[in-house]
């Protein structure tokens, strides 16, 4: 098995294994192939259509966690230029889970702030995975309100299994550093754009998540709590999560049949990491909309439009 | 029944059976150092344990009730109930566990809020049910505690919440996480009007409530021992695989660690919270309330 594709990934593998075979020979031996391996790229491509049409949400919440996933940095790199990466809360210490800083965005300013998990072991330790402490949410929040302060608008990537659980993030307080930036976030004089570009893990999410403009990548999920600890508390056995990940409706189409985000941003085939070009096109077309459309307002408008927006979440009968 | 049970002749066999004509819950029992308490003496001090003075966990009705001065008490928001919009199923129906929970406590949703005074000033308090699953906010929590903000807001008067709650309800799943950016907004409204919100954090505030409304108070405030923090200690202790320290995430550790302004005492939590109200609002406590002496005196006469 291959340990760069999921499992239902696996007969997409061996196919593309295959190829890659033939091509080899092909090099070498004096027959012509090529016509073989056209038929089979064709095959395998019909093979990923179909296995891709037909995800479960369980299935997703892998592929938002696959191996090969794209991670924020990947993104910064193909949609920005200038970069400047911007270190620390100022009180404490800087988060590598979170990384922030100014870039251009088609030559406009902005500030880029995300989650960033680690690709090899050694990144992943640096990075937490993904899971910051509260120093990463008051960076987050001090960038925040710079690009207030300077008129830039704030682009959000969130990629994460969900705020740290640890001694030292509860110590310096975890709870009042997502709480804050809820808080900011909700009045903060200039556009806030959120992408979902992996795993949208509960309120370590949210707390980079509050904006004028919610989008998700396809594959990427969005949730409360993870499928696996939803089913250690509500089934009570972490087997049982691939029906968690359906109950709790993680995936962006259903999450945007319930009106708690406002865009999809459509994946190449195969999902963002077989084409991650593609996947940054589409995404910084999105950004580039969306900006246009909220840089043309008014910001009080901008404000009073999100907190509008932010009211209305909640299903309840009076 | 145990052999020893059956062994005992009946006239003396007490525990455990629906016995004869002992009223129910005449005789209480302390959770922490498990002193056999009179029911009444236990009322009266507040569910505070006279022997140890442990703070166990008590209802939001009786809350608001043992908070607030007597009248005037108006409730907002009750009208509001929940809904099972996505139809969640684990290995119950949330439609079955919302009407089981409504049965057992009398309460439409896990937060009660009710405007009124206290020692003459006028609030509006709310307190969330921790036996309406787990206090968890849903739609109907959220948009409560929305309504209590407005009503501050509109009366320009001061904010109470005491929060109880293992945090975010799961069965609402995503449109429970908004309803912490949904109450954050609310809040940030209510701060820029230079309203007050006095936030009691009380045995347990966790998850997605402390991350969230519990922790943006002017003024935070928690019981002694109350569990407060994000994530729950069996979480914390899988991922960094080691036990805990005692003490940990509780009240006590947080006013150590500078997360909250000071612990009180409940049988004195009226008269604190009426005096710090009075001096953020510039007001003074009606004359025959004498803050410092009130709080000084035994428990059980706190109230009028």
């Amino acid at each position: 098995m291959n340990p760069d594709f999921l499992e239902f990934e696996q007969p997409i593998a061996e196919l593309e294994a295959k190829i890659d075979e033939l091509r080899y020979v092909g090099d070498d031996s004096e027959v012509n192939l090529s016509d073989e391996i056209a038929r089979l790229q064709t095959k395998c491509k019909s093979l990923t259509q179909s296995i891709f049409s037909n995800l479960n949400a369980w299935q997703i919440s892998q592929l938002a966690r696959h191996p090969k996933r794209p991670h924020m940095l990947d993104y910064v790199d193909l949609l920005f230029t200038d970069f400047e990466e911007l270190h620390g809360d100022r009180a404490f210490a800087d988060d590598h889970a979170i990384v922030g800083g100014l870039a251009r965005l088609e030559g406009i300013p902005v500030m880029v702030i995300g989650h960033q998990k680690g690709r090899d072991t050694t990144q992943k330790i640096y990075r937490n995975f993904g899971m910051p402490r509260p120093e990463g949410y008051r960076k987050a929040m001090r960038l925040m309100q710079m690009a207030e302060k300077f008129n830039v608008p704030v682009l959000t990537f969130i990629d994460t299994p969900g705020a740290y659980p640890g001694v030292g993030a509860e110590e310096r307080g975890q709870s009042e550093a997502i709480a804050r930036n809820l808080l900011i976030m909700s009045e903060l004089r200039t556009p806030i754009v959120a992408t979902v570009i992996g795993e949208g893990g509960s309120g370590g999410a949210l707390a980079i998540g509050v904006a004028d403009w919610v989008m998700m990548l396809e594959y990427s999920t969005y949730s409360v709590i993870s499928p696996e600890g939803c089913a250690s508390i509500l089934w009570k056995s972490a087997e049982k999560a691939s029906d968690a990940a359906e109950a709790l409706g993680i995936t962006s189409a259903r999450l945007k049949q319930l009106d708690l985000i406002d865009e999809i941003i459509p994946e190449p085939l195969g999902g963002a990491h077989r084409n991650i070009e593609e996947a940054a096109a589409a995404m910084k077309k999105s950004l580039l909309d969306t900006l246009s459309r909220q840089r043309s307002l008014e910001v009080d408008e901008l404000v009073a439009q999100r907190y509008q927006h932010l009211m209305k979440f909640g299903d309840f009968k009076e | 029944m145990s052999w020893f049970e059956k062994l005992m002749p009946s006239r003396i066999r007490t525990e455990g059976t629906s016995k004869r004509n002992v009223p129910e819950g005449l005789w209480g029992k302390c959770d922490a150092c498990n002193a056999v308490l009179y029911r009444a003496e236990l009322e009266r001090s507040l569910d505070v344990c006279p022997k140890c003075g442990h703070h166990m966990r008590i209802g939001a009705r009786k809350r608001l009730e043992t908070f607030l001065d007597e009248s005037p008490r108006e409730e907002i928001a009750d009208t509001i109930e929940p809904v099972d919009i996505l139809k969640f199923k684990d290995s119950k129906k949330y439609k079955d566990r919302i009407s089981a929970s409504q049965k057992a406590t009398g309460e439409k949703d896990a937060l009660i809020v009710i405007k009124g005074s206290v020692q003459g000033l006028p609030v509006v308090a709310c307190a969330f049910e921790f036996s309406f699953m787990g206090g968890s906010m849903g739609s109907v929590v959220g948009e409560r505690f929305v309504r209590a903000v407005n009503v501050s807001i509109e009366d320009n008067i001061p904010l109470v919440c005491f929060s109880a709650s293992g945090g975010a309800r799961m069965q609402e799943a995503l449109i429970s996480l908004f309803q912490m950016a949904k109450t954050s907004a609310a809040l940030a409204r209510l701060s820029n009007r230079g309203i007050p919100f006095v936030s009691v954090l009380t045995d347990p505030t966790m998850g997605g409530v402390s991350a969230s409304l519990a922790m943006l108070g002017d003024i935070h405030i928690a019981e002694p021992n109350a569990l407060i923090g994000f994530a729950g200690p069996r979480v914390i202790e899988q991922t960094v695989g080691e036990t805990l320290p005692e003490g940990f995430q509780r009240s006590e550790f947080l006013l150590e660690h500078g997360a909250i302004d000071m612990i009180v005492d409940r049988r004195e939590m009226r008269d604190r919270i009426a005096n710090l109200l009075a001096m953020l609002t510039d007001q003074q406590l009606a004359k025959e309330v004498d803050v410092v002496s009130v709080s000084a005196t035994p428990a059980g006469s706190v109230e009028e």
